[in-house]
């Protein structure tokens, strides 16, 4: 793998290998001294065309604690308002000798273009591109789930058995298209719940189930019993396009309360990608209730952001002596 | 000694048919038969070569005036004779928008003086294509450029009742509105067919029912007021069922497909390369094969290129900010034979038909679109079926680099281009202008 672009780039053996070296990664973040040399010499750009301070600071403490030199290039807008285009941006990250770089951009895609352009040689990370994906997300969400549901040792397990449900705005969001492809290629039964206006046609092709009722999947009536449920942030916004009446009704048919969390069985997690509109798609009981993991996934997105880095970058230049693993233990053992 | 503008074409085939000769001769086809004297005509070996009548393309996008940087009428003619055409017609969109007799009288002068094809201009339908009020159809269909197309395109005549007065107006002048079939509102933001595939790419979607409603609503609307409507690039399965249903009712409909529309898919939007970006956007491959089949079957009239070159700084970006539209002059015949050709869907006369005949004749272009018969007009193109070739965007004649085909091999080529008896391309390259006598 040359670049992170979509979670349809991991099949299952390179899935379970990020989250193998990302269990090994995080180990080592409970250390007093938290850095390693790994990546002493190399250098990461943070390339940010779209507000976003949490993935940002994630991949950079990532990258920080790989020694790698870390480069944050903030670019507002596009070329449409006038900004750098991508392609000269690119070009001068070219010049500046990048061996990595994390891009998140508004535009689906963005990343594809960076990668397979010709513009620049480093790898490309996808850190979220428009409504396409943000696999980082999906991979620490997998993390979390495996964590917790598999256990902490739990290295070259899939997540085969176990049932996730994702809640919300579907059509626009990049978490759910990452987390549908990997948690399928783990072996995982996904159940996409949303209004019928909050999923893209086309959906049907997606190796997943889908529902409009929240509480019939909750329930366990849809999916069967869940294992997690994943709340998406929904814009508020939305409802100016009629893809729900109003935010009030939205919460009422398909925000996560204290009365649907109660469906859940006693084992299920509740997670979100962050940030959330409590009220909206999550009531501060379900958010703050203990099975929620969202203040861990944060933490759990540094280790998986740089097991990712430490993949890409060592497999692009890394001796020909072995598999990346291999040269995870000598680091890390 | 050969006389200049007499050509002897030796053993060439008509429309795909027997071998034969055509004496072109002051612009005209003189005559016709096995083993004419060449009488100091300059004789081209035809053997192996299909003639068919000069093609007439009924949507270019020239670009001149505003976007010289793009397109040029000289660029975008030549590479319309490079193509096998001897007269396009050149869309409205400029900057200034050809919504004035004058800007449409520049236009058509700038086609004359560069010699290469005629130029038909196409008047806009609204001042400005804001699709507000009535442009002067009037005035540009009588002054000397004669327009008999107008359009909008790149912008759909939404208001219904705007719609239905310009199919009413134009009766007067026997003119024609070539309808751009895309409801804006539910084309919003949109940026490829919505479907399986922009699902998968988070892309937002350009849903079919946008242009199929429109399609609807203005056979409707025609039928009303008993006018000739015309219909841009047609790209779904579905506006071919409501033309096929229109057309059964009797209604003066006809509509053209572009040659990408017969050839590429939505799959192709994977790489979000914007050489793909184009509005219409691709479809599925149940949708290529429909409208292949309408074409086939006479459904769809016309194979139009929508050449759309752009600045390359235009394409090279990401796919939300790349502009719509894909070069295709000189890739157009090409493609139309291998997706009609040798698919046996069509002959060479049916070919002929769909890209020449039938453009001229919705166009209503005098001169043009004619049987390769003595004492019509000498617009000739000779075609070798059997030539294979990789498209190279950097080689050809059009300023824009934005063909969809880069790297891929297409069937068949255009060895001359005879423009009113004038050589416009030899031996497969640019010749000379024809100037004015």
């Amino acid at each position: 793998m040359r670049h992170l672009l979509s979670a349809a780039d991991l099949d299952r053996a390179g899935a379970v290998e990020v989250l193998d070296v990302a269990a090994r990664m995080a180990a080592t973040q409970q250390r007093e001294i938290k850095k390693l040399p790994t990546l002493r010499g190399r250098t990461v750009v943070n390339l940010f065309f779209e507000d976003s301070t949490r993935t940002r600071i994630s991949f950079e403490a990532a990258a920080k604690r790989l020694s790698a030199d870390v480069i944050n290039f903030t670019a507002r807008g596009s070329s449409v308002s006038k900004g750098e285009s991508l392609k000269d941006t690119a070009l001068t990250l070219e010049a500046m000798g990048a061996d990595a770089v994390v891009v998140r951009h508004s535009a689906s895609g963005a990343p594809h273009r960076l990668a397979t352009a010709g513009w620049i040689r480093g790898a490309v990370i996808n850190a979220g591109d428009g409504t396409h994906e943000h696999p980082t997300q999906a991979l620490l969400d997998a993390f979390t789930l495996r964590r917790h549901l598999v256990g902490e040792d739990a290295s070259g397990a899939d997540l085969a058995g176990q049932t996730v449900a994702i809640v919300g705005d579907v059509l626009h969001s990049r978490v759910a298209r990452s987390n549908v492809l990997l948690l399928h290629t783990l072996g995982a039964r996904v159940v996409l719940v949303a209004p019928p206006t909050l999923l893209p046609v086309g959906v049907g092709r997606w190796p997943c189930a889908t529902s409009y009722d929240l509480d019939g999947v909750l329930a366990g009536d849809v999916a069967g019993p869940l294992d997690a449920v994943m709340m998406l942030r929904v814009q508020g916004e939305r409802m100016n396009a009629a893809y729900f009446p109003s935010r009030r009704e939205y919460s009422r048919r398909y925000g996560l309360d204290a009365r649907r969390l109660r469906l859940l069985p006693p084992h299920a997690i509740v997670m979100h990608p962050g940030p959330m509109n409590r009220g909206l798609e999550i009531s501060a009981e379900a958010a703050d209730s203990p099975r929620s993991t969202i203040v861990e996934q944060v933490s759990n997105g540094v280790a998986v952001r740089m097991a990712v880095l430490f993949l890409l970058l060592s497999a692009a230049s890394g001796p020909a002596s072995g598999p990346a693993t291999e040269i995870a233990k000598e680091i890390v053992p | 000694m050969t006389a200049p503008g007499h050509h002897l074409l030796r053993g060439v085939r008509p429309l795909g048919g027997d071998p034969t000769d055509l004496l072109l001769r002051d612009g005209l086809i003189v005559e016709a038969g096995r083993g004419l004297a060449a009488a100091g005509a300059r004789v081209i070996d035809g053997d192996g070569l299909v003639a068919l009548p000069g093609l007439v393309d009924l949507h270019t996008h020239l670009r001149e005036p505003g976007r010289e940087d793009a397109e040029t009428v000289e660029t975008g003619t030549r590479a319309a004779a490079l193509g096998g055409f001897t007269a396009v017609h050149a869309m409205a969109n400029t900057e200034p928008v050809a919504d004035t007799a004058g800007v449409v009288e520049q236009v058509w002068r700038l086609g004359r003086e560069a010699g290469w094809t005629d130029v038909r201009p196409v008047g806009a339908v609204t001042v400005g294509l804001r699709g507000e009020r009535l442009a002067e159809l009037g005035t540009m269909a009588d002054g000397a450029a004669a327009v008999r197309v107008f359009s909008d395109d790149g912008r759909c005549v939404g208001d219904p009742v705007l719609m239905r007065r310009a199919l009413e107006y134009v009766k007067a002048f026997d003119g024609v509105i070539a309808q751009h079939p895309q409801d804006p509102r539910l084309t919003d933001g949109a940026q490829m067919h919505e479907g399986d595939v922009s699902a998968v790419l988070g892309l937002a979607g350009w849903p079919a029912v946008a242009e199929e409603s429109i399609i609807a609503r203005d056979v409707l609307l025609a039928e009303h007021v008993r006018s000739r409507l015309h219909l841009c690039h047609v790209s779904t399965a579905g506006s071919v069922e409501i033309i096929r249903w229109a057309k059964g009712r009797g209604i003066a409909v006809t509509a053209e497909v572009t040659p990408h529309h017969l050839l590429l898919t939505d799959e192709e939007v994977r790489s979000y390369d914007p050489v793909f970006k184009v509005n219409p956007p691709l479809r599925t491959a149940d949708d290529v094969r429909a409208l292949r089949e309408a074409l086939a079957d006479g459904t769809i009239d016309v194979v139009a290129t929508d050449h759309a070159p752009h600045a390359g700084e235009d394409k090279d970006c990401e796919w939300a900010d790349a502009a719509e539209g894909m070069t295709g002059l000189e890739t157009a015949l090409s493609v139309v034979q291998a997706t009609m050709l040798d698919t046996g869907l069509l002959d060479w006369a049916g070919i002929a038909c769909r890209l020449s005949a039938a453009p001229a004749r919705i166009g209503r272009v005098t001169g043009q679109g004619r049987p390769l018969a003595v004492g019509e007009p000498a617009n000739v193109v000779l075609i070798d079926p059997a030539a294979r070739r990789r498209v190279d965007p950097s080689a050809m004649a059009t300023t824009g680099r934005n063909t969809p085909y880069r790297g891929r091999e297409l069937p068949g080529a255009v060895v001359a281009t005879f423009y009113r008896g004038h050589p416009t391309v030899c031996d497969g390259a640019l010749a000379t202008r024809r100037e004015e006598s």
